[in-house]
Formats: structure tokens, sequence, C-alpha cells
């Protein structure tokens, strides 16, 4: 288990950056493919929103990884003198 | 022996009941707002702004979930610091006042944009309220809470969600009985916000009588109150990990299932579907009073056999079950294709001539009712534009299906349907709250707890409304589409959770 839990590690690395990419390509496709005026602004301003709200929690998707990658989930704290 | 027994279980249940009714409050007044989404954007915007009007309401109604984990932090910090008791006191404040405010608001006809932003406004206010408040009343009752029992005593707080979604139903359904559809679309909707501001001064009062958590209590006569929770809580790499596998393998997955099943399907039912919006209404009303003792049962289960596999079972079921449900739906309201075989009778059209708003067009609305021979009913208006530019092309008659009602199978069927989602919701929820509290230390449990909790549950849980109808508005997509934002997310927190999540339980949160 403990091999499973640092290979799938790498796979929330990448898996951070992936979606942000995604993101962003569908966000211009969908702002491109709105016509000029209001409809294009409110396009714009609904992927902005959904763009600044999950970069961090991909950071966060990244950080996982990187624990999970170093072996910190192998045990989990039986106590709080272990946190 | 058996009197100290007694005396415990009263305690215990003074207090669920105090922080219960709260909570209930505080999540009626968060979701009588997307209830009346659709009102509230034809007040809030221009009359032409059509489908985006809907979007734009939901995406304020998304920004109060948003601010959560905001709140999640100032609160959770406060209730670390300075106790959980007065900290959602303020919460409870808080969050009546701006409900009772967004009655108050004037409609974009009369003063334009600044209507949307104030409401926009409290509704941060709102989801910061929020923020604080569950893992405010979660932590109070799991630390009161004996030691074998705490699933079972905190699911009663979960129940209140759905609780404050039913009273949030049943005030605005009895509200647009007794007014009618059309007074309760001009000011009506404004009352089941208003009336909110008299259960918080119910509740205020029961709260104020309340006693602090003796954990709590105990660490701050021993002077062991955290100095600095949100340092201790996410710069704390053993802690914050803590907070990862909690957000990724828990509450993501949970929040999605939430919002999917108890809130997406009514929209679903009433914008997708064209349902009728008191049979839509109803549909949820049915499947969430035969639902919710649900919440108590998975909770207790909790306690045996550990929170993890029941979480993801609720999560994995949703991930399996979620497509054949949603076209269930669609096909047992599919009325366009069923009338060509099965309509037994039609109403005398109803004529009405109007102008198409800012333009000097004429507007003519044309609807009848049909039956169908299963007892479905719906009406079908044609609308036609009629410009005066006699060289303009001419445009092509508008057919708009609305207010279907179902027959007694798919209706009973539909309801079952709803109950199995909520169902879901029930086993991703119910043991949630004793999971998070069994994980974080008494000196920084609120604002750890919270922070996962309210990202999980109020931005992916949150934003399914929003996004879902957002990719089911995509050039190509079907009125399916928009389910794979749950999907994924409930199958990717799934993974997670088998794989990096524990399945014992903490028999000791006094630490």
């Amino acid at each position: 288990m403990s091999g499973l839990k640092k290979i799938l590690g790498l796979l929330w690395i990448a898996l951070g950056p992936v979606i942000i990419v995604f993101l962003f390509m569908q966000a211009a496709d969908k702002i491109g493919e709105a016509a000029e005026g209001i409809a294009r602004t409110n396009t714009t301003l609904q992927w902005a929103i959904i763009i600044l709200i999950f970069i961090p929690i991909c950071t966060g998707l990244v950080i996982f990884g990187y624990y999970a990658w170093k072996g910190e989930y192998d045990h989990l704290p039986e106590s709080s003198e272990e946190l | 022996m058996r009197s100290t027994e007694s005396n415990v279980t009263q305690s215990i249940t003074q207090v669920i009941a105090a922080s219960s009714l709260g909570t209930l409050i505080e999540w009626y007044d968060f979701y009588i707002f997307g209830s009346l989404a659709v009102i509230i954007g034809q007040q809030l915007f221009p009359s032409d702004a059509g489908a985006s009007a809907l979007i734009n309401t939901l995406a304020i109604f998304a920004a109060g979930f948003i601010v959560r984990p905001f709140g999640a932090l100032v609160f959770g910090r406060l209730g670390d610091l300075i106790g959980r008791k007065y900290t959602f006191l303020l919460t409870l404040v808080l969050m009546g006042g701006s409900t009772f405010l967004i009655g108050l608001i004037p409609s974009y006809s009369s003063i334009g944009y600044a209507a949307p932003i104030l409401v926009l406004i409290l509704r941060l206010v709102q989801g910061l309220a929020l923020g604080g408040e569950y893992g405010g009343a979660a932590t109070y009752v799991a630390e009161h809470a004996p030691v074998g029992r705490r699933g079972f005593f905190t699911s009663w707080i979960q129940t209140t969600a759905t609780l404050g979604l039913f009273l949030s139903l049943g005030v605005i359904v009895l509200t647009k009985n007794i007014m009618g559809a059309e007074k309760f679309a001009d000011w009506g909707w404004r009352i089941p916000f208003l009336v909110s501001i008299l259960l918080v001064v119910v509740s205020i009062y029961i709260r104020m009588k309340m006693h602090e958590s003796p954990v709590f209590s105990k660490l701050k006569a021993e002077g062991k109150v955290s100095a600095n929770p949100l340092k201790e809580s996410f710069q704390k790499r053993a802690n914050f990990k803590m907070v990862l596998v909690a957000l990724f393998g828990a509450t993501m997955g949970q929040g999605v299932v939430w919002y999917t099943g108890q809130f997406y399907a009514q929209s679903f039912l009433e914008n997708t579907c064209k349902l009728d919006f008191n049979e839509s209404r109803y549909i949820l009303l049915w499947a969430i009073v035969f639902a919710t003792p649900f919440f108590v049962v998975f909770g207790s289960w909790s306690d045996k056999v550990g929170r993890k596999w029941i979480m993801l079972t609720g999560m994995l079921l949703g991930v399996l079950c979620y497509r054949p449900i949603y076209q269930y739906f669609l096909d047992a309201t599919n009325v366009t294709e069923m009338q060509k075989t099965m309509l037994l009778s039609e109403s005398e059209p109803v004529i009405e001539r109007g102008l198409v708003p800012d333009k000097a067009d004429s507007l003519i609305t044309t609807t009848v009712t049909k039956t169908l021979t299963n007892g479905m009913t719906f009406k079908e208006s044609k609308v036609e534009v009629i410009t005066e530019d006699v060289l303009a092309e001419v445009p092509a008659v508008q057919t708009v299906i609305k207010d279907v009602t179902l027959s007694r199978e798919s209706y009973i069927m539909v309801i079952l349907l709803v109950f199995f989602q909520v169902v879901l919701v029930t086993m991703v929820y119910g043991p949630i709250a004793a999971f998070l509290v069994e994980l974080f230390p008494t000196q920084i449990r609120y604002t750890s707890m919270s922070l996962p909790y309210h990202i999980g549950n109020g931005v992916f849980g949150g934003l399914v409304p929003f996004i879902a109808t957002l990719i089911a508005s995509f050039q190509g997509s079907t009125p399916l589409s928009g389910l794979w934002y749950p999907i994924g997310i409930a199958a990717l927190s799934f993974v997670i959770g088998a794989v990096y999540i524990d399945n014992r339980r903490d028999e000791n949160v006094m630490d």
C-alpha cells in the first residue's frame, strides 16, 4: 500500500498543473465563442472566477502529491502527540 | 450510576438541540436564496438578460460558498482562541442580519446594478458566517459526546443542513400557495427572507443559555489554548498533511454528492425537465422526509464499523448511478416526444400580446394546456415576434414547454430516485463531523477541521449548480453533460480516500 501511495503521489503532482492548463484552454475557447458585448463580459467573469478558485486548490493537490511521494502518508498519526 | 448517565444524556440532548437549531436556521437562510434563484435573477438583473440572469444569480449563490473557507479561518481562529460558544453566537447574528437585509433590497428596476452588488455583499457575509458556524457546532457537540457514540450524536448536527433545506422549501411553497404565483414573483419572494429574523432571535436566546465546551474550558483553565491556531494548523507540516487528506479524500467528494443529490436534482427537474414549480419542490420534500433519518443511522453505524467505507460507498454509488438517474428524469419528462402518440386533450389557446423589451417589435404568445393519456399535463407556448421592419428576416416561431406535471407512476419513481440520492448524501455526510473532529487535536480543532470541510463542501459542492449549468450550456453538450463535474470530483475523492484514509476511530478527542 505504501508503494501505491507514493506512485499515486506523482499522479497528483502532475494532475494539478494539467487541470489548470485545461481550465485556461477552456476559458480561452469559451470566451472566444461568446458574442461581443455583455455575453463576452459575462463569460470572461465566469471563467475568471473558476480559474481563481481552482488555482489554490490545484496547488494544494500538488503539495498533497508531494507529501504522498515523500511517504508522509505511510503512517497516519494515532494521537495528538504525533501532530 | 444510572442517574449520572441520565444527566449526561440529558445534557448532551440540550447541547444537540441548541446547536442544531442554530445550524438549521443558518442553512435555512442560506438555501432560500438558491431555491429562489430564478425569481431573484428576474428581480436583480435586466429583464432581457435571459439565461445569463440565472447563471449570474447562481454565480452570486456560489460566491457565498466560495468565501466559506475564509469564514472558517476567521471564526475557526476565534473559536480556538476565545471559545466555541461566543464564536457561533456571532456567526448566527451575522447570518440572520444579512438574510433579513436581502429581503429588503430594491429590485434592478429601482436601483439598477446596485441591486445585484448589494445582494452579492450580503451573500458574502452569509458565506463567512456559515463558514464559522458548522465547525463550531460540530466541535461543540463532539466535545460533549461520550466515547464510542460520537458519530451518533454529531449526526444530529448533520441532519440540520437537510432540514434547513426542507424548511426553506416548505416556507417557499406555503408562501407561494397563499399569495399566488404572480404576487410571489413580484414581492412575495421577500417573505421567506424576512421571516428568518424571528427564527434567529429564538435561536440566539437558546444559545445564550449554553455553557462553553468542557474540553475547551479545561484547556483554557490549564492555559493550553493555542496562541496562533492558524499557524499551528497550516504551517505545521504534520497537521497540514491531515488537512489535505481530509479535503481531497473526504470532504471534496462529500460536497459534490451533497449538492448533486439535494440541490442539482431540484434545479435539473425545474430548469431542464421543465417540471412545475410546486411539483419539483414536493418531490424534494418527500425525498428529504424519508431520507433524513438515515443521517443518524449512518452516523451511529460509523461508531461501530468506522467512518471511511460508509462515506466512500456513498461517493462510489453516486459516480455509478448519477447518469442513469438523470437520464430517467429526462425520459420521464420528454413531453415533446410523448405527445406524438399520447395526446388526450388540449385546452383553448390563451393569447397574450406584448412588446419585445427595449424594441418596437410585437410579441405574441399563444399558450395551450395539454393532457396526455398517462395523466401528465404541461403548457406549450408558441412565441412569435412580429417585426416592424418589413424587410427583416421572418423569425421562426419558438416553442416553449413549461409547468410539466408527471404521471402517478413517474412521480413516485422520481421521488424514489431523489430519495436514493439523498440517502447517498446521508452516507457521505452523516459520519463526516465525527471523522473530522477525530482527525485534529482540541487546541486547533475548530480551525483545522473547518477549512477542509468548507473548501470541500462550499467550494466543490457549492459550485455544482453553477458549473453543471455552465457545462450544460456549452455548444454540443447534452443536458447530462453537467453531471461530469460531480462524477469526476467524487471519483477522484473516492480513489484518494480509499488509498490514503484510515478506517480507525480515535476514541480520545480530549487531547
